[in-house]
């Protein structure tokens, strides 16, 4: 195993000030190595998503040690360097595309805040390699359907090209044969770029399609760690996990 | 390029350039419009407006301060379609020549308040914290005083013209534009596209007019429409007070306050600018309610 790109020790968030203060994760430790692709698991509420905002940058409240490719983060601010090296992929493709930017707005304007050069011809390659042709190029969102949304989301975060892609239930907002090309496409790329999830979802099928290793995280902390042999195999020491899993099968019954 | 094609082209779901992208979202909007009629007709009316305030000099039929005691207080007539007023001034082109200095009036405060709004309402949505605390509270001090008698306190001390109550106007229209994009950004600013565009690297001024200003500019731009009636009234107040416009020049307000004495016996004098303002802001009314239709994003897309 490389060194890890990521490494998280002791993390815990929290929102609002006491008495109203929540805690939504509660010390987390987890590392996340070179060309790996590592999930999160949990039932919502249980931090998961948390635990990647506070990596982006996006939840200013928190504390223990975030180490991104030995750059030691912060707070909320973040340096450009950081910007570079990770991107994230939000859940709703609804929500993370401005309604009035066309996607070569969207694109144009990410490769020049990432100081690339050559735009318009990179631009092109990157909706081919989303898979969207260039037709899409000059659309507003209004007039993609979810899944090429996500695509255009997908290849924003590729523009800068990034190393460390943090996945935020990139699927779960669509529906199912649409997720799956997604994951395929992710599972591509992936594969091209040498790139190195973190992702997060509800869903261990979507997991155990894409990831390697996984946490499984409940009320704010890890209560599991197994490899995807294990998952798919069913062994598990925790209770919570083997649960979990039983739904989950149950669902696809 | 047929009428057919050009449509199509314009309505396409696969633009080819920035250029087309951008010209069918324009003929999408000009589509919602042109489908409320009473829309159209204000746009009609304000179009007509204009041509009357630019063409002034070759449609008006008289000089608007040409004075003939002799011809003083005549009813409507061949000769002077809206009658004369107490100096024997033709009304229709008093009006006409007025229509300038109501577009000044209009136009101008359009332009600042809603900018003075946007800014400051932005800013302290997006900033928050104390940021917010210290721009609201002012907003607030100026909300609590009735926008007229602020007005008049400004043009009392600036002394009267079309420029100070312009100004006057204008620095005392802002605070609900202040409100309204506030609202508006704190709606805004913790959507995934905006936390999208943080990770990319993108700065707060960037965030803020790049961003955050398209989304609150259109009901921003709905509100002003929808207002314009009322800064017409108010500039028309203030004409009406003698704090604006000062004699002879032609504006409404204070043509309406001239013919005030005469209101009973020559009911013209008074009646002709009262018609133009309720035109025109009725004018303005309906065009902010079919802009309305165009512009609001719960509307819109999706």
């Amino acid at each position: 195993m490389t060194a890890p790109i990521l490494s998280v020790a002791d993390l815990r968030v929290w929102f609002g000030h006491p008495p109203d203060r929540v805690d939504a994760v509660r010390g987390v430790d987890l590392g996340v190595s070179r060309g790996e692709s590592f999930g999160l698991v949990g039932e919502s509420g249980s931090g998961k998503s948390t635990v990647l905002r506070a990596i982006a940058g996006l939840s200013p409240d928190w504390s223990g040690r975030i180490e991104v490719a030995g750059e030691s983060l912060s707070g909320a601010r973040r340096s450009a360097a950081f910007h570079r090296r990770v991107q994230m992929v939000f859940q709703d493709p609804y929500a993370s595309l401005h309604p009035r930017h066309t996607v070569d707005r969207v694109l144009a304007e990410t490769l020049t805040l990432q100081g690339m050069d050559d735009i318009d011809r990179r631009i092109v390659r990157l909706l081919d390699d989303v898979g969207l042709g260039r037709g899409f190029r000059f659309r507003y969102p209004h007039q993609l359907s979810g899944g090429q949304r996500q695509r255009v989301a997908i290849a924003r975060a590729l523009a800068g090209e990034p190393e460390l892609l943090l996945l935020d239930e990139p699927t779960s907002a669509l529906d199912v044969s649409v997720q799956a090309e997604i994951l395929n496409l992710l599972t591509d790329l992936r594969a091209d770029r040498g790139l190195t999830y973190l992702m997060v979802s509800h869903d261990l099928a979507v997991i155990g399609h894409l990831c390697q290793r996984l946490a499984v995280m409940q009320a704010g902390g890890i209560v599991d760690r197994l490899d995807v042999a294990d998952l798919r195999a069913g062994r598990s020491g925790s209770d919570y996990t083997r649960h979990l899993i039983a739904a989950s099968q149950y669902q696809r019954a | 390029m047929s009428d057919v094609s050009l449509r199509d082209w314009l309505l396409t779901d696969a633009p080819q350039t920035r250029r087309q992208a951008r010209l069918g979202a324009f003929y999408q909007g000009w589509l919602v419009f042109r489908s409320n009629h009473l829309a159209l007709l204000g746009l009609v009316i304000l179009v007509l407006l204009v041509g009357t305030a630019i063409f002034a000099p070759w449609i008006a039929p008289q000089s608007p301060f040409a004075q003939d005691l002799a011809d003083r207080l005549q009813p409507p007539s061949a000769e002077h379609w809206l009658g004369t007023d107490a100096l024997g001034r033709d009304i229709l082109s008093r009006l006409i020549w007025g229509s300038r200095i109501t577009l000044f009036i209009v136009g101008t405060v359009a332009l600042i308040s809603p900018l003075i709004g946007l800014l400051i309402g932005t800013v302290a949505g997006f900033a928050g914290g104390w940021v917010d605390q210290v721009l609201m509270r002012i907003t607030d001090i100026f909300l609590a005083f009735p926008k007229l008698i602020l007005a008049l306190a400004f043009v009392a001390a600036l002394g009267p013209s079309v420029t100070n109550a312009v100004l006057a106007l204008a620095l005392t229209g802002w605070p609900p534009y202040a409100r309204l994009a506030r609202a508006e950004t704190l709606t805004i600013r913790n959507a995934d596209f905006i936390a999208a565009a943080r990770m990319q690297g993108a700065s707060a001024p960037r965030l803020l007019i790049l961003h955050i200003w398209p989304l609150c500019l259109s009901s921003l731009i709905v509100r002003v429409a929808l207002d314009m009636a009322g800064i017409i009234l108010s500039a028309a107040g203030l004409g009406f007070l003698g704090l604006g416009a000062q004699p002879p020049a032609p504006e409404w307000g204070a043509m309406i306050s001239d013919g005030r004495t005469y209101i009973l016996d020559h009911w013209w004098v008074a009646a002709m600018p009262g018609i133009a303002i309720f035109l025109v802001s009725l004018a303005f009314n309906f065009l902010g309610d079919g802009l309305r239709d165009v512009l609001d994003p719960k509307g819109a897309g999706e």
